[in-house]
């Protein structure tokens, strides 16, 4: 049974390590994966914990439906005290790491302390040892992976490891598994870094016996030909994520130059259709591979074709390496934006961070508030693909007064680097924008300005409303499980309704995350994708729970209240720039220059905006200042918390 | 009519699907180890290759077992265990040439892909088609179609080239 799976705590200080079952009570309360994560770590930080100390409990997990026989369960959640934020650590990734822990009998990883040398951790059919990592040190993230399975002699093996940045404890390093799998934001692989973990790696062959094996079969199918079906899959599964890029760019929604332009002209060589053919080149006609059990394959397979780096294999590039090498630093060679994709999937470090903070830089360099003094010479201009690579380097490493400032992350550098630094970064939180810009779609802006994790599309983002959808269908999405009949704008530029809109989708993306499949398996970017009433039959079927439509709606709702209550003890403040649900300046001041009609010139009402944060607020059951109110409390059965259940 | 099944490799995104379907078909439990295909990787390359029974025709698995407990279907062609006569020897594990009778460490017991009885949900569930169940007297029809487009298309291009010349 997928219930069975285990919890265990690991002691890196003391070696001592502890396994215990997860109740079903908690099973209700959080189902798994980010929710119960969530509330482990409000269970376990010390609050105001160093995040790098060894204090900081990181979590990795898989959600209830991981290794079942329901659709693309692919999912590894990491959650930690963020080295970046200071607030909420949260990542996930793809891959095949998650099914290997739950066959091998485990969904829940709670690590604590810090271990004297390098170590890893090895975890094979119920068996968890630590070993010695001392060989691995220093190892790029395949590097590692593949010693592993060398060692250990076994070549099914899985690892979630860091590279060289999070041993360098830069504090956007992320953990890896495969070639590119990434747990990204918020720098998880520092943290794994601090407590001299190098890899956590896993091997099962024990049974997951499936509830009711002929229905979850069936029904799998038949959800499958679904997501299959819909448009939006094909599309990715033929060029990937770079498909949304090229829609954005030519629309007017990407970052570029930091954030002077919303567009990124010239842009040729790294649109989506010339990314397929390089791929086709280099690999073949079918380039494309994907997570565990998911027949959305939105993986491209390329190797470099030409450059410093010529011949290199890697996956990707995503959006985010497009953004990263592309737009932001204004580099226009595909050459580059692979070349970049490959290298910090070797160091293992979030590639929309390190863009945003070269891009950031660069900005800073045209404006002379750094110099070549601070560059070590280094021409930091847009446009210049050699010191875009040369800064990936210098972080990733280290290496250089620049390369280690900007290596701790945009508001520690911004003090660093001082004079008005701070106001050319696009932050939220601590943590930098996806290469997106939000200006022309209030809805979009308020996403990233409430994210939990800081400034993030993926926690609450509306992405649907871009499509203009007719308001029968939005009515039929956004009300359901439970109703609503407020306001609702098929048009991205209102205001109206997106507040409900973000709620709802921050509750969907949280069930998801619980239940550990991919989001391109529900309605992120596919209006007519499963959600709330379609998941509590697959959850019947693969594990006998029972579930309504409702019942995991307030789950959801539970697990962002937790991850609210986390944040707020940590610090955060409703208008605080540096830690709390407020956009920079710019947003406000700065009117977009380029981009179709219905973005050009626009800029996000300030007055609009804060009563748009009032609002969505309200329907979290906050109060003003965004703190859940006791009724809230109340209701979602969290006012005992911590109740140290786990 | 006998159908086989078939692999075209390229066509694999390695999300192994089908050790899951596989597995929760046969045993009704999620667990590659018992899954009766495989899809062998080589990920610093992306190759992927799913590994299945070829239901030999002078089968080893067959010829070796001491007790005859290996027998082909008479509907289907798949080469089928009798467990009531199987004594666990693994002679047939050892002697597959394509490592494609397994042995299951919980129940002692080999298996083999038995066709899912005629609907392999390996098949099923490939939306790539990487693995296809096709007629037997029809398999390579279009293999020959592909690589004669190919033919095609380069004596195209060279006679475009020659003309440049």
């Amino acid at each position: 049974m997928a219930l069975d799976r285990k919890i265990a705590y690991i002691d890196l200080s003391t070696g001592k390590i502890e396994t215990r079952p997860i109740p079903i009570e908690v099973r209700k309360k959080f189902l798994g994966g980010r929710g119960l994560d969530a509330y482990l770590l409000y269970n376990h930080a010390p609050q105001g914990c160093d995040p790098l100390g060894p204090d900081n409990p990181l979590m990795i997990s898989g959600g209830i439906l991981t290794a079942t026989c329901a659709s693309a369960t692919a999912r590894t959640h990491i959650m930690a005290k963020s080295p970046l934020t200071g607030l909420l650590g949260s990542a996930n990734m793809g891959g095949f790491f998650a099914p290997e822990m739950a066959w091998a009998g485990f969904h829940h990883l709670v690590i604590k302390g810090k271990a004297k040398s390098p170590v890893y951790i090895w975890i094979h059919n119920g068996r968890i040892e630590i070993r010695d990592a001392a060989y691995l040190w220093g190892k790029s993230t395949t590097e590692t992976q593949w010693a592993i399975r060398e060692e250990l002699g076994d070549e099914d093996i899985k690892s979630a490891v860091i590279g060289q940045a999070g041993e360098k404890l830069v504090r956007y390093a992320n953990v890896m598994t495969g070639i590119k799998n990434a747990a990204g934001r918020t720098g998880m692989g520092a943290v794994m870094g601090s407590k001299n973990l190098k890899a956590v790696a896993v091997r099962g062959t024990m049974d997951i016996r499936i509830a009711h094996p002929v229905d979850a079969l069936e029904h799998n199918k038949h959800f499958i030909d679904g997501i299959t079906g819909a448009k939006v899959n094909k599309t990715q599964g033929a060029l990937g994520t770079p498909f949304i890029w090229g829609a954005t760019n030519s629309w007017g929604g990407l970052r570029n130059r930091n954030f002077q332009y919303n567009q990124m002209e010239y842009a040729d060589d790294i649109e989506p259709e010339r990314l397929d053919e390089i791929a086709t080149e280099t690999i073949g006609p079918h380039h494309m591979t994907g997570c565990f059990g998911c027949q959305v394959h939105c993986r491209a397979q390329y190797k470099i074709p030409s450059g410093p780096y010529a011949g290199k294999y890697d996956e990707g590039p995503e959006y985010t390496s497009q953004g990263a090498f592309g737009a932001e630093p204004d580099c226009r060679k595909a050459e580059t934006v692979l070349a970049g994709n490959h290298l910090v999937n070797q160091y293992g470090v979030d590639n929309l961070e390190i863009g945003s903070m070269i891009a950031w830089a660069m900005e800073l360099f045209e404006l002379g508030i750094i110099t070549t003094k601070e560059t070590d010479g280094l021409d930091l201009r847009f446009g210049n693909d050699e010191a875009l690579l040369e800064m990936v380097h210098r972080i990733c490493l280290r290496k250089g007064w620049l390369g280690d400032v900007l290596a701790e992350g945009g508001i520690p550098a911004s003090e660093k680097i001082g004079k008005n630094s701070f106001d050319y970064l696009i932050q939220v939180k601590g943590m930098n924008n996806l290469h997106s810009d939000e200006r022309g779609t209030p809805g979009l802006a308020l996403n990233i300005a409430t994210a939990s994790r800081g400034s993030d599309h993926l926690r609450s983002r509306p992405a649907i409303d871009l499509y203009h959808l007719p308001e029968k269908v939005m009515r039929k999405i956004y009300s359901s499980p439970v109703p609503y009949d407020g306001p609702l704008s098929s048009e991205h530029t209102d205001y109206e309704g997106k507040p409900w809109q973000v709620f709802w989708h921050q509750n969907c993306y949280m069930a998801v995350d619980c239940l550990g499949i991919c989001k391109y398996h529900t309605v992120f970017l596919g209006a007519t994708l499963p959600n709330f009433e379609d998941w509590p039959k697959v959850i019947y079927y693969n594990t006998g729970l029972e579930f309504t439509p409702v019942e995991l709606w307030e789950i959801a709702e539970r697990c962002n209240n937790l991850e609210r209550l986390f944040n707020l003890r940590e610090g955060l403040t409703r208008n605080d720039l540096k830690k709390g649900d407020m956009l920079n300046h710019r947003y406000f001041d700065e009117p977009t220059r380029r981009g179709a009609p219905d973005v050009v010139g626009r800029t996000i009402d300030r007055q609009k905006f804060n009563k748009m944060v009032d609002e969505f607020y309200s329907h979290c059951g906050w109060d003003k200042k965004g703190v859940p109110t006791s009724e809230t409390m109340q209701r979602l059965g969290l006012n005992q918390e911590p109740s140290h259940l786990l | 009519m006998e159908k086989v099944l078939t692999v075209d490799y390229q066509k694999c995104t390695g999300c192994r699907l089908c050790e899951l379907v596989c597995s929760v078909m046969h045993d009704g439990i999620s667990n590659p180890a018992r899954s009766r295909i495989k899809v062998v990787k080589w990920e610093e390359e992306g190759h992927y290759v799913p590994m299945i029974c070829q239901q030999c025709e002078d089968a080893p698995c067959k010829n070796v077992c001491p007790v005859g407990a290996i027998s082909r279907d008479v509907d289907y062609g798949f080469l089928t265990i009798d467990h009531t006569l199987c004594i666990g020897c693994r002679s047939c594990v050892s002697v597959c040439p394509f490592g494609a009778m397994n042995y299951n460490q919980v129940d002692k017991k080999v298996f083999k892909c038995d066709l899912c009885g005629g609907q392999p949900q390996c098949v099923r569930f490939c939306d790539m088609k990487a693995v296809d169940f096709v007629a037997a007297d029809n398999m390579t029809t279009i293999k020959k179609r592909n690589a004669a487009t190919r033919l095609f298309a380069s004596q195209k291009h060279a006679a475009v080239i020659q003309d440049q010349i």
